[in-house]
């Protein structure tokens, strides 16, 4: 009863947003429009950041992407919403995007109660720590008393809470809304360290007006599992982004790139990739989609490694290597089931 | 009214009866709507299988508060943590209130002033602060307050007391066994002062006669208090701030965050109070003063028997405006990390637990109710200043 009276005083201001988003069929709204809504972050390098023409790039972006050209053959048709950490969950709730798209570590609490469905793995992260090198600390262990800036609304805060209660260690959290602004309250001073994911801790390094004065430490504190969001119980929808990626992934172990997909897609008699590059049958009919939707997808965007080395990887200034983001032949975790 | 002229209209052609069913049309509808939003609200919630009500306040929150005035550990639950951020909302309203009131008395006046250079000075500042938009405003604060400050490696230091830019560190009192007597002892004083002063207007408006009740009564204030701190054998310790690897540990600390806040949101409203100040000022006829003179009155009671209660009853209604105008911006703080309502609840609560609807409508209620708490106290200020009019 408490509760009702409540939602009774706010339902009017909100009814409307939510309401919005209640329809089932999202590929055919995307059809109709034209472009998917993509949320991304307000900047992170390597995973979703403008550059001075506004055109985006990132591992994040490209996951849109794709999905674009599994519908569309164009990986162009996107259309982007930067988001801070706090807007993104609301923001694909109200139905204001299609997908989101932003470094989104997949959770319990997250997966079950938000109304919202994580696809799969398109990068998986641990969240690290960032200090200044003339401090002279070498493990996390030693930061007892330190003050530690983050981004607001993100397992990150709840991660930092948790190590620094684990291991008896005190602190001073100062929590920013933005990431920029997190930042730039640990590069004045405010703060000791800086922590996020350490993919992100790279990406913001690389921001600052000396990165080499800045160490990562060495411990991972948690599991980030980042992937793209979709609304609950759009479940062709859902299939459409996570098998995006999964072609990707398999495209990869595969050995089918950008470069080859179109000479493969002429002169292989693998049974195999014919079927996933739609030479023999019509794998794409059960997603309601066209037969070429995977050879559009590595034609358009490549396969998982091209994504990771233009946008993460080492000869990048984010400068990630592929570690743990490698496939299961080559020592990583990434295995996508096959396509067939 | 319906029933003096209903000797011969019909029932539809009263003019009171057809305003009580247009009234009960009026009702019908709101109510309808009312529950259709309600309704579609509940179905599209329950379709998407988002969770609601308000089950997550008993639920351990897992993430910490930078300022925290009652006890607070990341172990506490949403609800705790809401009143935490409610207090910190409340705390930097009220401040910024006081201080952007004494800023804009002063300002008001200093534009008014004879003296070129300080009338001029005021101008620039009003001008400048008004037209300047108050989030960029905090910024600066923010940013320029932490450039301006040391490293904590090389804190300003007098005696027990650092500066750097992680705050303001002093030393922190703990009260011993026997204190409770000292605050007795302090409480009692207050009450008394309050009686000589009420015993001195008495006698004033009876006799005539002057007693410096206001001065009598500060002493006897101090005078109580020391005594009986002296004498329960000053029971306060003091925790005091150390220098520790990366930060001062122990002591009292006031945070950057809290300072941006404050100075930003008090030295913009009070560039907007001291203009009604200005005005308040100006409304009151120099006859008056003029008057005031003539009887040989001096010019501070001049302007505090005559022109102020005048000028008063100008300032208070726009003052109320302004009041409620910096309750509100106070949820600009999220913006520099300090952790008022909006920042924790529809920050970090609602990304938490997801549920931006029953976040949201907290926060509503709370600023809500901290305006209307604010404007009835304001209102009823405003009736007791009129009655001076005659």
């Amino acid at each position: 009863m408490k509760s009702n009276v409540g939602k009774i005083l706010t339902t009017a201001a909100v009814a409307a947003t939510i309401s919005a988003g209640a329809s089932a069929a999202t590929l055919d709204d995307v059809k109709a429009k034209g472009f998917i809504q993509c949320g991304v972050s307000q900047g992170v390098p390597g995973f979703s950041n403008a550059d001075e023409k506004g055109n985006w790039s990132g591992i994040d972006v490209d996951a849109c992407r794709a999905t674009a050209a599994a519908i569309f053959g164009d990986a162009q048709k996107v259309k982007f919403t930067p988001l801070s950490a706090k807007e993104r969950f609301t923001a694909l709730q109200s139905g204001e995007i299609d997908i989101l798209s932003r470094n989104t570590t997949w959770t319990y609490t997250r997966d079950t109660s938000l109304g919202l469905d994580f696809t799969t793995v398109n990068f998986y992260d641990g969240q690290g720590f960032m200090v200044r090198k003339d401090l002279g600390v070498e493990s996390a262990m030693e930061l007892d008393g330190a003050t530690v800036c983050t981004e607001q609304g993100t397992t990150t805060e709840l991660n930092m809470a948790d190590f620094f209660r684990k291991h008896n260690l005190s602190y001073v959290p100062v929590i920013v809304q933005k990431a920029d602004e997190a930042l730039s309250a640990y590069a004045s001073g405010r703060c000791d360290v800086f922590t996020t994911d350490k993919s992100g801790l790279a990406a913001h390094r690389s921001k600052l007006a000396d990165p080499a004065a800045h160490v990562i430490l060495p411990e991972t504190i948690s599991k980030e599992p980042l992937g793209p969001v979709v609304r609950h119980g759009d479940n062709q929808w859902k299939d459409i982004v996570t098998w995006a990626l999964f072609v990707q992934i398999n495209a990869e172990e595969m050995g089918i790139s950008s470069a080859n997909v179109a000479k493969i897609k002429a002169d292989t008699k693998d049974p195999g990739i014919r079927r996933l590059l739609g030479v023999e049958g019509n794998m794409g009919e059960a997603l309601g989609l066209n037969a070429d939707w995977a050879y559009n997808i590595i034609a358009e965007v490549g396969n998982y490694g091209e994504v990771f080395e233009r946008n993460v990887g080492p000869k990048t200034p984010v400068g990630l290597p592929r570690g743990v983001n490698n496939l299961w032949t080559e020592g990583g975790v990434l295995y996508a089931p096959p396509v067939r | 009214m319906s029933n003096n002229n209903s000797t011969n209209t019909s029932f539809l052609n009263d003019a009171g009866n057809r305003a009580l069913i247009f009234q009960a049309v009026l009702l019908v509808v709101v109510v309808a709507v009312g529950y259709y939003l309600f309704h579609n609200l509940q179905a599209n919630l329950e379709n998407q299988g988002i969770s609601t009500g308000f089950r997550f306040l008993n639920e351990p929150a897992g993430f910490p508060i930078l300022i925290h005035l009652i006890e607070y550990t990341e172990a506490d639950t949403y609800g705790r943590a809401f009143v935490v951020a409610l207090i910190n909302t409340f705390v930097i309203s009220l401040m910024g209130i006081v201080l952007a009131t004494i800023i804009g008395v002063i300002m008001g006046l200093a534009r008014l002033s004879q003296n070129w250079l300080v009338a001029r000075l005021a101008t620039v500042y009003i001008e400048t602060l008004r037209n300047l938009p108050l989030l960029l405003q905090m910024f600066f604060w923010y940013f320029a307050v932490l450039a301006a400050l040391p490293h904590p490696r090389d804190s300003i230091i007098f005696g027990d007391f650092f500066l750097n830019k992680r705050g303001i560190y002093s030393p922190n009192p703990i009260f011993q066994d026997g204190m409770d007597f000292v605050i007795v002892a302090f409480v009692l004083s207050i009450v008394a002062a309050i009686g000589l002063i009420v015993w001195a207007k008495k006698r004033q408006t009876l006799t005539g006669e002057w007693f410096p009740a206001y001065w009598t009564s500060l002493a006897l204030i101090i005078a109580v208090t020391v005594l009986a701190f002296i004498a329960a054998g000053s029971p306060v310790e003091f925790d005091l701030p150390q220098k520790s690897r990366f930060n001062v540990s122990g002591g009292m600390v006031l945070v950057p965050e809290f300072v941006a806040v404050l100075i930003a949101l008090s030295t913009y409203t009070g560039a907007f109070i001291a203009e009604i100040v200005r005005a308040g000022i100006l409304s009151v006829n120099w006859g008056q003063t003029e008057a005031s003179r003539s009887l040989g009155l001096p010019d501070g009671l001049t302007q505090r028997l005559i022109v102020l209660p005048q000028a008063l009853r100008v300032i208070i209604p726009p003052l109320t405006s302004q009041f409620l105008n910096l309750a509100k911006n106070s949820s600009l703080g999220a913006a520099i990390a300090y952790p008022e309502l909006v920042a924790v609840v529809m920050g970090t609560t609602l990304n938490q637990t997801g549920q931006a609807i029953e976040t949201i409508g907290l926060c509503m209620l709370v600023y809500g109710s901290l305006s209307l708490s604010i404007s009835f106290f304001m209102n009823w200020y405003n009736k007791k200043m009129s009655l001076v009019e005659r």
